[in-house]
Parts: structure tokens; sequence; C-alpha cells
């Protein structure tokens, strides 16, 4: 007799359960059953406890939908880029114009940069990134360069922020710009000429303090391993195409013999659409002229971008990028390369040199670029091709079908001082796979 | 004399109250509809910033260096989540140097939490367009997904500013029942035109759609991202006479010129409907928006019938 109301209630929490697009009436029914007397103690602690459960099942259905929002990706994002350039330029040795290792160095099809990048947290401590490259040199050989390997912090305090491993240097704008970050087919002369066609980037580490002011004001203090074919001006071992000599290796002695690279910048929004950023850099550092020479490079930046309020994909918009940079190389007595029975008198090989452009991005997906080069040296006991005065005009029409593809046209006007002028016409394509990483402004 | 007493308590108390009242939560959102919803739920206890613009493609911000000092200083960061802010949030929390808005800290809100996303794709191609992996991401058009938003947002506002929870909680259940009495006149308002059908440029009314019963035939966009084509919008015009589409939803910085030369070619209206509050005047909070959109979609839809 005692089974029938265990098979009642048991029948009507079935119900209950059954009916479950309708928790409440089905919670209700086992509420009622549970008050109801006749039930025995056992039965309804076990009913309290599976409505107890149906509840949280219930609640657990109800947020979500709530399915957590996953995380694109997996521990780290993967990006790939291809950049290939085709052209011509009046100028057989095309190398002898274009002075970064990502430009078009021949006449016909370059691939100067395939670049494998791989970024995410490490832990909440550390973020890592490396950028892996691949170019394929005018000989048709694949060269692989370790580009950029480094960690950042996280949470060190005080605004503090440490960089360390292999790295661009943070001097002025572009230097610390991937190719494809580039608004041009190639790198300005100026500081193909201060930093070599790799850009200025070396092992070390970088300390980076945010001031506590109202506006961005960021200030860097960067110290790298001084030798390397990166550290041109430096220890690097094409040095002798600057000063003449024979290198002569100083070694490290101390932390002066390391390459010290300091960085204030700033920047005001001037209106909502309008965006100010300038910088001063400098780079010291010991040069391999002779055991006691240095160099010394400053440089100043600016970049103004006016965007529309309205902006789709972000056009229409004006940008001003212009860098000048100014270098005083102390070159020793030396030998010279050249001819080992002469001798190189100590001088101050002093350059300078500026390049401007303008962007305009007339509609979704179209930019106009217009760059003008500069760059010029002193006067010295040896002439090199790399500090003879020169000038450049560059104007290019980019256009990106999407923001993961671009294709540009660029017409270079070559002045080189007691050599001529040369006219080159490249194009260029490149395309991202993956989760390529977000500029920086 | 009981009433005067328990008066000067009462000041008292409210004094003592405002005495330690904790600072206000230095709040950034991404939007300006997330930051509505922060001002909602958050009211004197909190400030407010958003760092896109409201008249702007939300895809497509610049990371400004402006935007590295506001996130330096935040409390809190609100974002879309579900890629929304790829494009540009990364590299400036990189450099924020802040670990109150660092991932999976109480002080980060990701809106898209909890929120049942839809067109999820199966695969991940960029060759259909600018996919996003964890679904469309334009899910504040819905009010029920902003009640979940709300929620969120109410929940990390407490565990940062215990001392205010309580408001935060009736802020929320004054936002929900809001929600609740005008969802109920804005479904009244657009009951009339159930199963209407929508051209919008970018697949940014989804959610809306589902919400009020309305059709979208297609986009002005061929693939999400990618600039119309003018055999794509051919196409849009025979779907649109075919299907009798009458609207053509667009949003400030898409392009309106497009849509108006297929409204001229199918005697279509194009109906300016901003998602973002303070993209047009008159809309400040998430409520005016919702108003103006559901006002302006129905006004355009009865003109067309």
């Amino acid at each position: 007799m005692r089974s029938l109301p265990i098979a009642v209630g048991l029948a009507l929490f079935g119900a209950g359960i059954g009916t479950a697009q309708r928790p409440d009436s089905a919670r209700a029914d086992s509420v009622r059953l549970i008050r109801s007397p006749w039930l025995p103690d056992s039965l309804r602690a076990l009913i309290q406890s599976l409505q107890a459960r149906l509840d949280s099942l219930a609640e657990a259905s109800r947020q979500g939908a709530a399915a957590p929002a996953r995380a694109s990706g997996s521990y780290m994002n993967i990006g790939f880029d291809g950049l290939a350039d085709f052209g011509w330029s009046s100028e057989p040795h095309v190398a002898a114009l274009q002075l970064g290792d990502h430009d078009p160095r021949v006449r016909g099809f370059t691939v100067p940069n395939a670049e494998l990048s791989l970024d995410g947290a490490v832990d909440p401590y550390f973020r890592g990134f490396a950028n892996l490259v691949y170019k394929i040199d005018p000989a048709g050989e694949t060269g692989v360069e370790l580009e950029e390997v480094y960690f950042l912090t996280t949470q060190l305090p005080g605004n503090l922020q440490l960089r360390g491993g292999q790295f661009f240097s943070e001097f002025g704008r572009q230097n610390a710009q991937h190719p494809h970050a580039w608004a041009f087919v190639d790198e300005p002369l100026v500081l193909g000429r201060m930093f070599g066609g790799e850009g200025l980037r070396s092992q070390g580490a970088r300390l980076s303090w945010l001031v506590p002011t109202k506006w961005y004001t960021e200030a860097m203090l960067g110290a790298f391993n001084s030798a390397g074919s990166t550290t041109s001006s430096f220890r690097s071992e094409e040095s002798a195409e600057i000063h003449g000599g024979v290198p002569v290796d100083q070694g490290v002695h101390g932390l002066n013999d390391l390459l010290i690279v300091p960085r204030l910048a700033s920047s005001f929004d001037l209106t909502p659409t309008q965006v100010l950023l300038f910088g001063v850099s400098a780079a010291f550092g010991p040069n391999n002229s002779g055991p006691d020479a240095r160099t010394r490079i400053y440089g100043g930046d600016l970049y103004w971008k006016w965007k529309s309020a309205r902006a789709t994909a972000g056009f229409p918009f004006v940008s001003w990028q212009t860098e000048a940079l100014f270098r005083r190389y102390d070159a020793a007595q030396r030998q010279s390369a050249e001819d080992p029975l002469s001798t190189l008198p100590a001088e101050v090989l002093r350059d300078r040199g500026v390049y401007s452009q303008l962007l305009w991005g007339v509609k979704p997906r179209l930019v106009l670029g217009l760059r003008g080069d500069y760059v010029s040296g002193s006067p010295a006991a040896f002439d090199s091709e790399l500090r003879a005065e020169r000038t450049r005009l560059s104007p290019n029409v980019t256009w990106y079908p999407t923001e993961f593809s671009k294709l540009r046209i660029q017409y270079n006007y070559d002045d080189r001082k007691g050599v001529g002028t040369d006219h080159s016409l490249w194009l260029q394509f490149e395309f991202i796979l993956g989760a390529h990483a977000a500029h920086k402004f | 004399m009981r009433t005067r007493v328990s008066l000067l308590a009462t000041a008292l108390l409210a004094l003592s109250g405002f005495a330690a009242a904790p600072k206000p939560l230095n709040v950034v959102a991404t939007t300006s509809d997330l930051a509505a919803l922060a001002r909602e739920i958050g009211g004197p206890a909190v400030t407010v910033t958003a760092l896109a613009k409201p008249t702007e493609d939300p895809h497509f911000v610049d990371p400004k260096p402006s935007h590295l000092v506001t996130l330096n200083r935040a409390d809190v960061l609100i974002e879309g989540g579900a890629e929304l802010e790829l494009g540009w949030l990364p590299p400036l929390l990189d450099n924020a140097r802040n670990d109150k808005i660092a991932a999976g800290a109480p002080g980060r809100i990701i809106a898209s939490q909890g929120i049942r996303m839809l067109e999820v794709p199966a695969t991940f191609d960029r060759s259909k367009g600018d996919i996003h992996s964890l679904g469309n991401p334009h899910f504040m058009v819905d009010p029920v997904d902003a009640k979940i938003v709300a929620a969120n947002i109410a929940d990390h506002f407490s565990r940062l500013q215990p001392a205010s929870a309580e408001a935060f909680k009736a802020n929320l259940q004054k936002f929900n029942a809001t929600v609740d009495r005008k969802l109920a006149e804005w479904q009244k308002q657009l009951e009339p035109f159930r199963g209407a059908k929508l051209v919008t440029y970018h697949k940014d009314f989804v959610y809306f759609a589902a919400r009020f019963n309305l059709d979208i035939v297609e986009t002005l966009e061929p693939k999400p991202g990618i600039a119309p084509s003018p055999a794509h919008l051919a196409q849009v015009i025979s779907a649109m006479q075919s299907s009798k589409a009458r609207v053509i939803l667009v949003q400030p910085y898409q392009n309106r010129k497009t849509a108006e030369t297929v409204a001229r070619q199918t005697q279509a209206a194009v109906l300016d409907m901003p998602q973002q509050p303070g993209a047009i005047p008159n809309t400040v909070s998430y409520f005016d928006l919702m108003d103006h959109l559901v006002r302006t979609l129905a006004a355009g839809l009865e003109d067309k019938q």
C-alpha cells in the first residue's frame, strides 16, 4: 500500500520533467508533492534533491545560452605576410639606387620579404613576439633571418615596460615598422644611409616609461649590442663603406661600448579628427674606424593625421610624416681599405638627411602618396657612395582590395650628384594570411 | 519629535554615505553603445569614456596615443568582443601597462560574454569576406541582448566597488524594467510590419531583425567588409524588386551614395539607422537610440506600404 503514493509521486514528478518546457508548472507540482503529508520522508528528500538539481540545470541553461565567449585562435597568433615587387629601372645595377634589403633589388621580379609572425601571451607577466623573415636575393638564393624575437612585460609597476631580445630600436617612426606597414615600396634614403638596409636593430633591452601627463608622453631608453650587420654606423663590418678604412674591432670593454638609443615621444589630439605625434631620438655608440671612435645620430620625427569622423574602413584620411636625421661620425686615423699603404686622416664625417611623405586616402581602399627624399654628407678624405648628395621624388598609388591585400605602383625619380638622374617604376603586391597583428598608430 | 530625529538620522546617514562615497570607477568603453549602458548601470558611481567616435566604423578605429593614455588610467574596460575591435585594441592593450584591465581581470568586461551569437562560421575562410570567427558582433541592437550585457556590467562593477553594489543592482533592475516596458512598445510599433523585407549595407541588423521579426533579403556589401561591386548591386536591385523590399538601412560611416543609387532604381528609401548613441542629435541614451531606430524604420516602412 505504501507503494501507491510513491508511484503517484514518481508519476507526477515524471510528468513534471516531461513538461520541462514549462519548468514553472513542474516546479509547482513538485512543491505540492513535497508538502503533501502522506509522502514518506525519504521520498521527500529525494524529490527535494532532484528539484534542486533541476533548478540548477535550468539556471545553467538559461545563462546560456550563456556559452562563455570563446577566445579566438589558440595560444598564439600566427600570421604570414608575402611581398613581391616587379619593375624596371634606368639604372641596370638597381641595388645602387635602392638601399633597403626589402626594396626591389633587380630589374624584373623581387620577393624581398616573406614574414612569419608569431605572438601571444607567454603567461600573465610577459607577451612574446617573433618575426622570421625569408627573402630571395638577386641571385635567387633564399635567405632566412631571425628579424625579431622579443618579450614585453605586462605587469611592471610605475607605468614601466621592459622589452628584451632582438628587435628594431624605436628610433624615429619608420625604423621600427615592418616593410608591409610602409606607405612606399622602398625605404627612405636617410634611413638606408644611417641604419643600413636592415634598419637599426640588434640584441638588447629597452625600458619605457609612460609619463603620467594628461597627454601621451613616452620616454624610452634602449641598450643594444653595437656589432653586426644591422648596426650600420656603429660596429658593423660594412662600416668600411662609410669611412673607407680597414675596420678595427675594439671589442666590448664597458657599457660605453654598447649602442644606447634614447627616445622621447609625445602626442596630442588637435581636434577630435586630427592627431599630432612627434618625437626626438638619438643613438650613441662606438664605430670601427679606430680604437676610440664614436658615432652619434640625432633625429626628429613628426606625424600628423586627419581622419573623417564618418570614416568608412578608415577612409578618407590625410597624413603627413617627416623624419630628419643628423649623424656625427668620428672617424679615427685609419688604414685605407683600398690602398693598404695609405692612411686616411682622423676627421669628423657629418651627414644629414630628411624625408617627408604625404598620403591622401581619397576614398575607401585608395591612397595617393608623394614622398621627397634628400641626403648629403660633408666632404671627406674617402669619397663614399653612401655619403654623396642625393635627392629622390616618389609619387605612388596604392589600392587595398581589403586590409589583407594591397597593390601599389610607384615611380621614383632619382638624382645622384655626380652620377645623374634615373627613373624607376615598381609594382608591388602584398598579401596577409592568418591573424596578423594590428599595427600601432 | 520622532520625525525630526529620524530626519536627522537620515541626513547624517546620507552625509556619512556621501563622505565615504568611493572614488568613481573610471570606465572606458570601446564604443558609445557600451558606454551608454555603463552610464545606466553605474550612475554617479562611475565616469565613462568611449574610445570610438559614435559616427565611426567600430571595426576601423585608429589606435591613437591618446587612447593609450585613456586605457592606462582605466579601472574598467568594456569591449564588444567577438573580434569587433581586433584591428585596433590589441596594440593599445600591449602598451597600456594596466593590469586592472588585463584579460581575465575583474576590470575587463567582454560584452559578447553570455550572448547567443548568430552567424558563427563553421569554417574560417577569408574568401567569404571579413567574417568574425566568434559570430556577428552587432548584437547590441537587440534589447534582450542589451539586458545580458547590462547584467554582466553590473556584476563586474559590484565586484570592483562593493560599496555601490546595491545601487548597481537597483540600476540594473530599473534598466531591465525599462527594457521590458519599451520592448513591448517597440514590438507593438513594428508588429504591423512583421516579415517586412529590408536591405542593409553591412550584416549589422541581423539581431535586430530576429528580435522584431523582420526579413533582411540582401546586403549592399557582397560579403562582410567587401565594397559593393556593380554586379552585386544589380543582383541586389533585382532581389529588391522581386521581394518588394523598399527600405535600405545605413549607418553614418557607410557609403550613403551607393545606397541612394540603389534606392533610386527600386523606389526604396534610405533610412539613417546609426547603432551608436550620439551618432545623430538627441540620441544620448540607449533608449533614445532604440526609439530612433524603431521610429525611423516604422515610418520608413509605413511610407512605402
